[in-house]
């Protein structure tokens, strides 16, 4: 019989060693917990942050208030002639505000030292003009009484939704604690409320002054001509490039060149992008600054490689046995591409010139060096051509303008102007993936 | 104006050619057909292919005769007008370029106010800067002049205006008698042994390669028109200065200190904090996801990473000005007040602001391109060191990595050239002081920034304040091409190893 090793210690009990190994094991998985998290939490905290932010500049405070249109203040001739009527400025409609919500302040029984004109300043400064426009486009209401939605002042606004607080006016000159008493009484008599804000999605961007109607809708349709621009440009181009390297170039430097070269533009940072249009486009071209149209050139240059890339990602998951086949019945090589293989290549096409466009989207920093940036893009374009020519802003550049001013009314309006933006990026990328999963085949 | 009614002439003229072709591809494909008595048997290619060719004999020599006439005659005209303007005209702190701009104006002037019916034809071209106040006649149709038009201006103005007049006319010409000269010539060779697939293909082709070839010719367009203005610079800043300088300070009166280095400090130290925040995170977080993950896990975690390379750099730059950088100023600033009752930090914009906000930006960069080449490294690998007996986070770490090293090297330059070219994050939080300094918490400026703001507004093309900023961008776009030439190389280089 021979004597049984003696054991240094039982299996099931761990040595130091051991246990020091496990431990260092169990670090290192945890390490990687945290850092996914890390990132998790990050992405959660700015969504947080971008909604609780933005979600204010979707409702908006408005004063109901019934406004007598004085004709004898409107319209001095009466002959209801429309010229004539445009004569009057919104200094001739301002009166006939102060006098409503007089009217208003003593109908409901509010006492108030206040002046008139000091009152009416809790309205916005666009609320006359809201008033004069109405009345050019209905000349006939001239006369009669109406019940108006006005906008209010932004510090009224910010008031109701705790941004400005009686605290924090202490210094300032657009608004004093015995206008909030007014807001406060207006409050409790229900005609002035939150109300949900469509003149955001729909309106134009207003000056320093007004940002309570300061709105997105004209920035949205620079951004809609741009991407116009950009899918009539890039998506053609971007196809033949992508073929032709795919499908026809022969294995030389050439080839070798243009290859290295697109991989290298695709890192190019966007801003040198910017320095090439405003050199080529504007200052040697001398196309429009600001104009759409020089905004979707760059965007194109900057957006064709990832369209090259994953187009001729999507040519190559073509099996060869189909252009095999083609060539077999007797197509030539060109129309074996053009019949069989782009046709089943074109979801994958599709799919990543959406996303390519996406990026597009949201690119900032090549359109304020075209001039995208720094005025107030008022005027919604009438036409496809001035679309494209007349300056206009774009959904990012307008974020950025709008981060750069001094109010911080604006700052709502930014975060606001990110929702929407996020938004489109959003549906863009979710019809790519829907169109991918839709069609995707796998041979 | 006046350029844009000319592109919008020249869309017109497009059109009509793009009509000419419909024509052309419908007669001559008739012809073909007629030819044999429709039996298309005869043919040697499909009839609708002799059609193509007429299209394309029409619209492809006279579309890009346009585009290259478009490019080519602003120069021309240019370069002829220059020569009208004397010397003494070009104003003391002006220059030739500010009083061209001014020709176009009145030129442009000029034909708005014939568009309109203000001035007839005649009238425009007979004005005297002496007689008329050509000025007060343009602001009455809504066209603002900085002062008066002089003599010699007015007269480069009208040379101006006839020389693009001519040249639109002479393009037209010239791209219209293209078109019918091809259509002229596609009907006439039109037969049935003619070997109209084998042309049209020939054709495609060549355009095909035209298409791949824009991308390098874009690239040559951003070195182009990078290296003219920067010599143009170095011509009137000295390039030591420029280089070896340790100031930054644009001054538009002219004399101003501009030199790189303060603001590649302000890049780089950006950069630094911005990898020292991803790289980690990344690296451990693709480590996590490749290693350790199950599906489930890995399939949701994954693209929500993602999604951060999503979000426009726009919403990350608010994010740094609005909310990170109070943050920051709320632990480090305002005395008394702060968390940590110091005084560090003054304003929202900072270094670090800058630097942890980009971090966040580039955590999928580097997660996903680590993510990718752990998983390249072959799975024998593993299954060789656990045979040994080692942990999984021994083999990880000492089998794993090294083995994936050179390729998280690349990854980590690839988010590197990102950081150096990134500029929404920087240009709202890291502030527009240029200055060299270890304080992460001061506020510095960087290269993308200062291109930025050299850029927008008035520009002036000839002062050095303004055509710096071409410099820095070509030291940018070299800087970063450098990166990510190793980078690739480096990732191409350790993927043929496995492979």
């Amino acid at each position: 019989m021979t004597e049984m090793p003696k054991s240094k210690g039982s299996l099931l009990v761990q040595d130091a060693r051991t246990k020091q190994r496990n431990n260092s094991e169990s670090r290192f998985k945890l390490y990687g917990i945290a850092a996914i998290s890390v990132g998790l939490l990050m992405l959660m905290i700015l969504l947080f942050t971008i909604i609780s932010r933005g979600a204010g500049a979707f409702q908006q405070t408005y004063l109901t208030l019934p406004v007598q249109l004085l004709a004898d203040k409107l319209d001095k001739n009466g002959n209801r002639n429309l010229d004539e009527i445009k004569k009057v400025s919104t200094f001739g409609y301002a009166p006939l505000m102060s006098a409503a919500l007089e009217a208003k302040v003593a109908e409901v029984g509010i006492e108030t030292t206040l002046k008139p004109k000091a009152m009416a300043d809790i309205l916005s400064k666009d609320a006359a003009a809201q008033l004069r426009n109405f009345v050019l486009a209905k000349p006939e209401t001239i006369g009669t009484s109406l019940e108006f939605k006005f906008l209010t002042n932004s510090r009224v606004d910010g008031y109701l939704k705790g941004r400005v607080t009686r605290a924090s006016i202490a210094n300032d000159k657009n608004i004093n604690a015995e206008q909030l008493d007014l807001v406060d009484a207006l409050i409790a008599d229900g005609s002035l409320g939150k109300q949900f804000n469509l003149d955001f999605i729909t309106g134009s961007d207003a000056s320093d002054a007004r940002p309570e109607a300061a709105g997105m809708g004209v920035a949205m349709v620079g951004s809609f001509f741009m991407m116009l621009v950009v899918l009539a440009l890039a998506l053609p181009i971007g196809v033949a490039a992508s073929i032709y390297l795919e499908e026809f170039a022969p294995k030389n430097w050439i080839t070798d060149i243009i290859e290295v070269n697109i991989s290298n533009l695709a890192a190019v940072p966007s801003i040198v992008f910017g320095i090439l249009g405003l050199a080529v486009f504007i200052n040697y071209m001398h196309l429009p600054n600001s104009a759409p149209l020089v905004g979707g050139l760059v965007l194109t240059l900057m957006t064709l490689p990832t369209i090259i890339i994953s187009t001729r990602a999507s040519l190559k998951s073509v099996p060869p046995s189909i252009r095999d086949a083609a060539l077999g019945v007797g197509a030539s090589k060109m129309q074996s591409v053009f019949h069989h293989v782009l046709p089943l290549a074109a979801p994958g096409i599709l799919t990543g010139t959406i996303i390519g466009l996406a990026q597009a989207l949201g690119e900032t920093a090549p359109l304020l060096l075209i001039g995208m940036v720094g005025f107030i893009a008022s005027n919604p374009p009438d036409s496809i051509a001035s679309g494209l020519m007349s300056p206009n802003s774009a959904m990012p550049a307008q974020i950025y303008e709008w981060a750069k001013r001094a109010d911080p009314a604006f700052y709502e309006r930014a975060w606001g102007g990110i929702i929407i933006l996020l938004v489109f990026l959003i549906t863009m990328n979710a019809i790519a993936v829907l169109l991918r999963r839709r069609f995707e085949r796998r041979w | 104006m006046g350029d844009l009614l000319n592109s919008g002439s020249a869309t017109v003229l497009a059109l009509i050619i793009l009509g000419l072709a419909a024509l052309g591809f419908a007669l001559t494909r008739r012809r073909t057909v007629v030819s044999v008595q429709g039996d298309t048997r005869r043919l040697h290619s499909l009839p609708a292919y002799y059609g193509y060719n007429a299209a394309m004999l029409i619209a492809v020599p006279s579309l890009m005769v346009i585009a290259v006439w478009l490019l080519v005659q602003p120069v021309l005209v240019q370069n002829a007008v220059i020569e009208l303007i004397p010397e003494e005209v070009v104003a003391e702190g002006s220059s030739v370029g500010l009083v061209m701009s001014d020709v176009r104006r009145v030129a442009e002037g000029l034909d708005s106010a014939v568009a309109q019916g203000a001035m007839t034809v005649q009238e425009a071209a007979s004005l005297d800067a002496g007689a008329t106040d050509v000025r007060a006649q343009l602001a009455e149709i809504g066209v603002a002049l900085g002062a008066d038009v002089q003599g010699p201006v007015l007269a480069a103005a009208q040379r101006y205006r006839t020389m693009t007049a001519t040249g639109r006319l002479a393009m037209m010409v010239t791209a219209l008698a293209l078109a019918l000269a091809g259509f002229a010539y596609a009907f006439s060779r039109t037969n049935a042994d003619f070997r109209a697939r084998n042309t049209v293909e020939a054709g495609i082709k060549a355009l095909l390669i035209l298409a791949a070839s824009l991308a390098v010719l874009t690239t040559v367009g951003i070195v182009l028109s990078m290296l003219f203005e920067s010599i143009n610079f170095f011509r009137l800043h000295d390039w030591k200065d420029f280089f070896l300088g340790r100031s930054w300070a644009p001054n538009f009166r002219g004399d101003s200190d501009l030199s790189i280095l303060p603001l590649l400090w302000g890049t780089l130290y950006i950069s630094i904090i911005a990898l020292a925040v991803a790289v980690p995170i990344g690296l451990f977080a693709a480590i996590y996801l490749s290693e350790y993950a199950s599906s489930t896990v890995r399939s949701f975690a994954k693209p929500l990473l993602e999604i951060l390379a999503g979000i426009p750099t726009i919403v990350y730059g608010l994010f740094a000005l609005l909310t990170v950088g109070p943050f920051l100023v709320k632990i480090f600033g305002r005395g008394e007040d702060g968390l940590l009752g110091v005084d560090w930090m003054s304003g929202a914009t900072s270094v670090l602001t800058a630097g942890l906000v980009m971090g966040i930006m580039l955590i999928p960069f580097v997660s996903s391109l680590s993510d990718d080449i752990i998983n390249a490294v072959p799975q024998s690998l593993r299954d060789g060191s656990f045979g040994l007996g080692a942990t999984h986070s021994e083999t990880i770490r000492q089998v794993v990595l090294p083995a994936a090293l050179p390729g998280i090297v690349g990854a980590v330059l690839l988010a590197a050239s990102r950081a150096i070219g990134e500029t929404m994050i920087v240009v709202l939080g890291a502030g527009a002081i240029a200055r060299i300094s270890g304080n992460p918490l001061e506020a510095m400026t960087t290269i993308t920034t200062r291109i930025v703001s050299q850029l927008t507004g008035d520009t002036d093309f000839a002062s050095p304040e303004t055509l710096v900023a071409f410099a820095l961008g070509l030291t940018l776009f070299v800087l970063t091409l450098g990166l990510n030439v190793l980078a690739l190389y480096i990732v191409r280089k350790y993927r043929e190893q496995y492979e």
